[in-house]
């Protein structure tokens, strides 16, 4: 494969997740699938921050644990770096998790509470044989603490002993152990309160600066999106229905889905909130196992006419190159 | 204005392995009938504490409410009897809870649920509680109301629950709604319609509405009056509009610059607010903000605050003046 | 590297929760600290049988068979003039040996199997379920007596015979716990860290799923003494003279009248040490629970 010019890290072709959902009493058959996430396509360039918003249901999550490799995807292709990894080998696996990493939603969760911090955090170090003695290990160890904003000297207790702040830390002091190239956030700081969301984000911002990182900022917080990203994908129902650059996306919102996120999102500030044009969407998101035909989105989208209910739109260039949208009436 | 509901010097406290923990501390306010009161704070500052105890359903033990009145219709809902408390929930003053999940029955059917409050307070025959919590389930725009009332709760989506939850509320025509983050569990575009769903019904029925959250942008839609709270106590009062224009106190102007606005120029770096929540069962000495706080003086870490007047309708628990 | 930089906002916060130790919490626990002591005082009984024990416990005294209590035989003689003290001393050692051997390896044997099972699924969970199910079917007394006449005499086998139907518990516990811990989120983070499958069933599922095994072990000791004292009750399992408090047991039934001690010493024995397994289990159960609370660990309790 020619390597082109490409200044893509990360490159999604046409990625289908598909969960089959089986029936029946005796004789197990098959009643369909669970479109997780259906054909999507997209490319992260390098140094960059991708949001991936989308309510529940979306399939971001999934989304992202395709590109992790904790799942494998039905149909599609994933390159990194120009490489094919969507069905990579035990030892490529491993390879890639050096390259590649992820920073949790819970940060209750995602610390194995029966390790100390520097057990959790040195584990990848361990894996991956990064260190050669115990000093070097130590000493590794303290300083993406350190980095983290956290106090090297409570490197051997454990994860209850730390706020949810803290643990997120934790969480992403583990992430960076490897020195990766790229970096899933799948919702960060959805968990944490309000005032320790700003110093995380700040965090992520910090590193990202620092070292260079790309990252995969999923969330459902537009707010946080937008103030992180620096392009933002919309999902709806395992589609994307909307890509743009930040400052287009919520200047000039195409699809109506988009429009309807961003009229529901409050902003805090009375004077701003009474002046805003509210976009309103009405019912709810439908079950993935029949979703409407045609576009998913028309049984509740405001502008459908008649071709919506046929057939399913797709993802165009809207006027302005690097903004697609999938609406037959954008 | 008519003052609806009135709490003085309310106090709860949590008995722990460590210690006595303050989760809500001689706090203070009015609710005016009609309007919707905020009460905005995070994990931790006792916002939902203190609705539990208006309804006085603080679990005892560990929690216990040790000093306070709630008045409320001429008579201190502490002090009230068991019977007349029972008569108050679900009729007069309802709760909304935040986890659609849980807080609704599982093995009884939607409609069963929804007519309880009106067979319980009002006293009507089955087949009458029926045709009205069907009305009430049309009011909260569920659709096919009458097929959805013999329905189980796992056949509701999330966002449909909650509004159940809304039309079981104010089956009984309440004077008071409690709504205790409300829409935390829920996707943002079905928060927005349960949100409005709610504040239409309220502005119809003239009951007041306390919407807990920590959601500052939920707060400046529909809040008329807020009460910022922090580690149990009440910070900052103020009319929603003067908020936001001019917040006054040192953690409310800290949790405004550490949002990030959808409005706001991005280029604007986020200023959290440096460190953590303190520990409940371990306060520090003086003003419970002090140690995150930049405008300290040295008064902050000996004595706490009260509440003083700083402007009209606008009340802080500060030392100094930003 | 760069400056501490205030918009990191390093977090000296001090930790929540002063982690206390396990040992503090279970000798704070007053039933399991009984339980402690009555089974560190059996185990130095059994240790220091050699000096504590007043008479060689097989030293037949023919003219002084079946006395009551004096000053020489503080519990009397047994059938043969045997020293009843000292044969009650030294049984501890037998009775503990088999009781604390069998646990292990069946602890061992079960929780490996349980690990494999819930953590693969699968196939292997199949096959492993199904043979525990057999197993679980077998009844236990029954199938003890016919292990043990089948092996034969002795303490290996009766060890063997025990473990080998008792195994099943712990395969069930701790298959419940790695399925459930199996799913949380940090498990799936070491999967992202590119751990084997060997570091996540061993240093990451097991450490998890450990607790409520600690506790069948401890509750599981007392059983398997029983069970011991039971086959040997009925006539199998180890050979005189080695005293064992099931063999006191059995012969001294029939002498119940005469020697009511002969019985009654060892029983007292067998249920202290029972007792004092099952505290130290209540205090590891409850020392253990609080600590979980909040991190998914239930103990299933209905599997012991």
């Amino acid at each position: 494969m020619s390597n082109k010019k490409n200044n893509n890290l990360l490159e999604v072709r046409a990625v289908s997740k598909f969960f089959p959902v089986h029936g029946g009493f005796i004789f197990k058959r098959k009643l369909g699938d669970i479109k997780a996430v259906d054909c999507v396509s997209f490319h992260i360039k390098k140094g960059e921050t991708l949001g991936l918003v989308g309510e529940s249901g979306c399939g971001k999550t999934t989304m992202g644990r395709l590109i992790l490799n904790l799942d494998e995807p039905t149909r599609g292709t994933i390159l990194f770096d120009g490489k094919d990894i969507t069905h990579p080998g035990k030892k490529e696996n491993r390879a890639l998790k050096r390259q590649m990493q992820v920073i949790f939603q819970d940060p209750f969760g995602s610390l194995n509470p029966r390790m100390t911090v520097r057990e959790i955090v040195g584990q990848p170090l361990i894996i991956h044989r990064m260190t050669a003695g115990k000093s070097e290990y130590m000493q590794k160890i303290d300083h993406l603490l350190e980095i983290v904003g956290l106090n090297p000297g409570m490197a051997d207790r454990y994860p209850h002993e730390f706020s949810g702040g803290q643990r997120q830390r934790i969480g992403i002091a583990r992430a960076i152990s490897l020195k990766p190239r790229f970096i899933v956030c799948d919702e960060p700081v959805s968990a944490l309160d309000v005032s320790i969301q700003a110093q995380i984000i700040n965090l992520l911002e910090k590193l990202q600066e620092d070292f260079g990182l790309t990252y995969l900022f999923i969330a459902h917080d537009l707010a946080v999106v937008r103030h992180i990203s620096d392009r933002i994908a919309v999902m709806y129902l395992g589609n994307i229905v909307e890509v743009a650059n930040r400052a287009d996306l919520y200047n000039h919102p195409c699809h109506p889905y988009t429009r309807g996120l961003l009229s529901a999102v409050p902003i805090p500030d009375p004077s701003v909130e009474t002046k805003r044009k509210q976009f309103i969407i009405s019912g709810e998101v439908p079950g993935l196992m029949n979703p409407p035909e045609g576009c998913k989105f028309h049984p509740r989208c405001p502008r459908a006419i008649p071709i919506c209910h046929e057939q399913s739109p797709l993802l165009l260039e809207q006027g302005d190159a690097s903004h697609w949208a999938a609406c037959h009436n954008a | 204005m008519t003052k609806l509901l009135s709490v003085n010097n309310l106090s709860v406290h949590f008995s722990s392995g460590r210690g006595i923990v303050k989760a809500v501390d001689q706090i203070s306010y009015d609710l005016n009938a009609g309007e919707t009161l905020g009460i905005v704070g995070e994990s931790g500052c006792g916002k939902s504490v203190s609705a539990l105890s208006l309804l006085r359903l603080i679990p005892n033990p560990p929690g216990q409410i040790v000093s306070g009145e709630i008045l409320f219709e001429g008579r201190d809902l502490l002090k009230a009897s068991k019977e007349e408390i029972c008569d108050i929930r679900g009729n007069k003053i309802a709760m909304i809870f935040q986890e659609p999940m849980t807080s609704l029955n599982p093995v009884l059917t939607i409609g069963h649920q929804v007519r309880e409050p009106l067979l319980v307070h009002k006293r009507m025959g089955k087949k009458q509680a029926a045709a009205e919590a069907i009305k009430a389930l049309k009011k909260v725009h569920i659709p096919d109301s009458d097929r959805r009332f013999a329905e189980y709760p796992h056949q509701f989506s999330g966002g449909m629950r909650q509004r159940t939850m809304v039309a079981m509320g104010l089956t009984c025509a309440p004077k008071i709604i409690i709504a205790d983050e409300p829409t935390t569990a829920l996707d943002v575009t079905i928060q927005a319609q349960l949100l409005r769903l709610m504040k239409q019904l309220t502005t119809e029925t003239g009951a007041a509405l306390i919407l807990i959250t920590h959601n500052l942008g939920i707060i400046a839609r529909y809040a008329d009056r807020v009460n910022v709270m922090y580690a149990g106590r009440i910070v900052e009062k103020a009319s929603a509009a003067d908020l936001y224009k001019s917040p006054k106190h040192p953690y409310t102007i800290g949790l405004m610059a550490s949002v990030p606005k959808l409005d706001q120029d991005v280029k604007t770096r986020l200023h959290p607010i440096e460190g953590q929540p303190p520990d409940l069962a371990d306060m520090p000495q003086g003003c419970a903000f002090h140690p995150r706080c930049r405008y300290r003086v040295e008064k902050c870490c000996v004595k706490s605050p009260q509440l003083r007047i700083v402007s009209h309708d606008h009340e802080i628990a500060c030392w100094i003046d930003v | 590297m760069n400056k501490k930089n205030t918009e990191l906002s390093i977090s000296t916060g001090k930790p929540n929760v002063r982690r206390k130790s396990l040992v503090f919490d279970v000798l704070s626990h007053k039933m399991a600290l009984v339980g402690v002591l009555i089974i560190v005082s059996l185990l130095c009984m059994a240790v220091f049988a050699p000096f504590l024990a007043p008479h060689n416990p097989n030293d037949q005294d023919l003219y002084r068979v079946l006395e009551g209590p004096t000053w020489e035989h503080l519990l009397g003689t047994d059938d043969v003039g045997r020293d009843l003290l000292s044969r009650v001393i030294f049984g501890a050692r037998i009775s503990l040996i088999i009781g604390i051997i069998s646990t292990f390896i069946s602890a061992l044997l079960g929780s490996m199997l349980g690990l494999i099972a819930g953590y693969k699924g699968g196939m292997a969970d199949m096959v492993i379920m199904r043979i525990t199910d057999t197993f679980m079917c077998l009844p236990v007394m029954v199938m003890l007596l016919v292990i043990v006449t089948v092996l034969g005499p002795g303490v290996e086998n009766i060890i063997i015979a025990i473990s080998v139907l008792t195994w099943t518990t712990f395969a069930r516990i701790m298959r419940g716990q790695v399925l459930s811990v199996r799913e949380s989120p940090y498990i799936e983070a070491a999967h992202a860290d590119g751990a084997s499958e060997l570091r996540i069933m061993f240093k990451n599922i097991l450490p998890n799923a450990i607790s409520p095994i600690i506790v069948a072990v401890s509750i599981m000791l007392g059983r398997h003494i029983m069970l011991e004292s039971i086959a040997t009750f009925l006539g199998l399992g180890v050979q005189p003279p080695t005293p064992t408090w099931g063999k006191a047991l059995r012969v001294g039934y029939s002498y119940l009248e005469i020697v009511p001690l002969y019985s009654i010493a060892p029983g007292l024995m067998i249920t202290l040490a029972v007792l004092g397994f099952n505290f130290l289990g209540d205090g590891l159960r409850d020392a253990l629970d609080p600590r979980l609370r909040g991190e998914g660990d239930k103990l299933p309790e209905a599997a012991l």
